[in-house]
């Protein structure tokens, strides 16, 4: 099935508790299977075409903040729309899951895959100090697999997650294992381990409220440290990375997502002529495998970052590897997707092989 | 004095679900009425354990630090979207938005008539003054011609600004309301009123007969430059005549 099948398909079965959003190329696959599978006569889930981006994203903080496993989808100008709540569900400590399937831009941009949303995703994208958890897939099944994991991390570290898919992995066909199936959490365990959550003031408990505001300087100081410390934790615990070939290997190829497959293919064609290029694949974006590249970076003669852009994940990798060895990049933008020879060419020629 | 305190001779008391906390509204605002009759209905209805308001961007954002129910506080203008999947998802709850002219009428008007026209189980809450009160008395889609405020100081004129905005009549037209009505608090018998309404659209809510819409017409004499007194009588002689108060649709008739 496609990777955006997989992604409604997974929310299904994992014990999703909604899915609000609205339209937009290339992933009105997620809402339309959802709308065909009718969950909400099977799991309960609620299925909610909302009236726009920035709608669905206030009611993924109305439905987190009431402790529930929601979810919305867009692509990347959708997800622009998005940013003003996510930054308040950070704020205001919020979890959910927001899958972008990214398409070209600046602004209307392309309906053509792009990983140009990089930036916007692993800075923060709104205002203020935060970040949100971001996840690549490179495949169908990481898309059926990250819904589930989404959801764990976000309710986990009270954080909204992302899954930063691109059109390619989005209306890819592959083969897919899905998840096996979690029931919907119940009431009473909402009620456990959301403590924190809207839910109703139960047995005259202390009222909980939901809120990215406080105007006291102290105060908001004392909550912007406490969410500095959970996103330390994050880097600490929830750097996600692949490798490939990388023990003999003279040359990294560092690739997320869908720039991540074509780079396997380079690097075989690569290897058959003797030149000893491996792939380190960063799932989690942010948080961000800055020690292994560093650690990485002492053996490499060089290394390349390959993404579908003008050069943006680049700068964290030049910021890992702080000059122990050329950086350099290769992209391209507009919707275009580079071919497996495009990018040998670049590497032969950036390292003079 | 000491025989006249006494529970027996109790005609008054205040909600104990409106706490102490001392109220940020200015004197003669109609936001303390319509907390206190929040309270008292939420009280009456026994909802305390499963009422969740949405407060807004403006005036009323603090909401939820005087009444103790659970609360989330929204976005400028996004009150509805939240409510509408607090709503879906506990589907018992009695959920309801508290928003002003601006977040509702004006940065909030394609989530407010999408969640209406949808017709969620919520209940609106609209706090309509004709004017932005937390930033400092600026012109609202509410503003009456005419009316000076500080972005149109010589007085609100079509060919600048446009028209104010009846978004509680637009809201009558839509097939998910079931019910819309426009009250006021500016006396004992309309603050009577305001709280029948109140209950209404709470009641619509819990029960599920689709989108309810209360404005209540107020006053900002801050905002008006007005004593509370002469902000009451400028209320009765001006906004009443352009804001007619009064159902403007019952499907329980």
């Amino acid at each position: 099935m496609k990777g955006n099948e997989a992604i409604a398909h997974a929310a299904i079965r994992c014990g999703c508790d909604g899915y609000f959003g609205y339209p937009i190329t290339p992933q009105s696959e997620i809402l339309e299977t959802l709308a065909v599978e009718k969950p909400w006569e099977t799991t309960g889930m609620v299925v909610l075409q909302a009236e726009s981006e920035v709608a669905s994203i206030n009611m993924i903080y109305g439905g987190g903040g009431s402790g529930k496993r929601v979810m919305t989808s867009s692509s990347s100008p959708g997800v622009a729309l998005m940013q003003e709540g996510i930054a308040y569900m950070a704020g205001a400590e919020i979890p959910g899951l927001i899958v972008n399937v990214q398409r070209g831009g600046p602004g209307l941009g392309t309906i053509q895959p792009s990983q140009g949303d990089y930036f916007q995703a692993t800075r923060g994208g709104g205002n203020g100090d935060y970040y949100v958890l971001v996840l690549a897939p490179s495949s169908v099944q990481e898309m059926a697999d990250f819904v589930d994991l989404s959801f764990e991390l976000a309710f986990k570290y009270r954080i909204p997650a992302m899954i930063l898919s691109d059109g390619v992995v989005g209306q890819v066909m592959e083969k897919v294992v899905l998840p096996p199936f979690k029931p919907r959490r119940t009431e009473e365990e909402i009620l456990r381990e959301c403590p924190w959550a809207t839910t109703g003031r139960k047995g005259g408990r202390p009222i909980n409220v939901i809120t990215s505001l406080e105007l006291r300087p102290e105060a908001m100081e004392r909550h912007n440290l406490h969410l500095q410390e959970k996103y330390q934790q994050i880097r600490e615990n929830e750097v996600r990375y692949e490798e490939l070939l990388v023990d003999d290997a003279e040359y990294l190829i560092v690739a997320f997502g869908s720039a991540a497959r074509i780079a396997q293919k380079a690097i075989s064609e690569l290897r058959k002529e003797g030149i000893r290029v491996g792939l380190l694949r960063p799932i989690t974006l942010w948080p961000f495998p800055t020690k292994r590249i560093a650690e990485l970076s002492g053996h490499m003669k060089g290394m390349l970052t390959f993404e579908i852009n003008a050069g943006q994940m680049v700068e964290d990798v030049r910021l890992a590897v702080e000059g122990r060895t050329p950086v350099t990049h290769y992209g391209k933008m507009g919707g275009i997707v580079p071919t497996p020879d495009e990018l040998i060419e670049r590497l032969k020629g950036d390292f003079s092989l | 004095m000491e025989n006249i305190i006494s529970p027996e001779n109790i005609v008054y008391e205040k909600p104990t679900l409106l706490n102490d906390a001392d109220m940020h509204y200015c004197p003669g605002c109609s936001h303390g009425v319509v907390h206190k009759l929040i309270a008292e209905v939420i009280e009456e209805m026994g909802m305390t354990e499963k009422a969740v308001g949405i407060s807004p961007v403006g005036c009323a954002v603090f909401a939820y630090k005087y009444i103790d129910i659970d609360w989330q506080e929204a976005a400028h203008g996004r009150a509805p979207a939240i409510a509408s999947a607090i709503k879906r998802l506990w589907p018992d709850r009695l959920v309801f938005t508290y928003q002003g002219d601006g977040d509702l009428a004006c940065i909030g008007t394609a989530e407010t008539i999408h969640a209406l026209n949808r017709g969620e189980n919520i209940a609106i809450i609209f706090i309509n003054n004709a004017i932005y009160g937390m930033t400092g008395g600026q012109m609202a889609p509410t503003t009456l011609m005419g009316m000076k405020t500080a972005t149109c100081p010589y007085g609100r004129q079509a060919d600048l600004h446009g028209y104010p905005l009846k978004i509680t009549e637009i809201a009558a037209q839509l097939e998910g309301t079931c019910y819309v009505t426009r009250q006021s608090v500016h006396s004992v018998a309309a603050i009577r009123k305001a709280k029948r309404a109140i209950r209404q659209a709470f009641e619509n809510s819990v029960n599920r007969r689709g989108s309810s819409l209360v404005e209540i017409v107020s006053t900002c004499s801050s905002g008006w430059k007005k004593t509370p007194v002469e902000a009451n009588k400028w209320m009765e002689e001006h906004m009443f005549d352009f804001y007619h108060v009064g159902d403007l649709k019952n499907n329980q008739d």
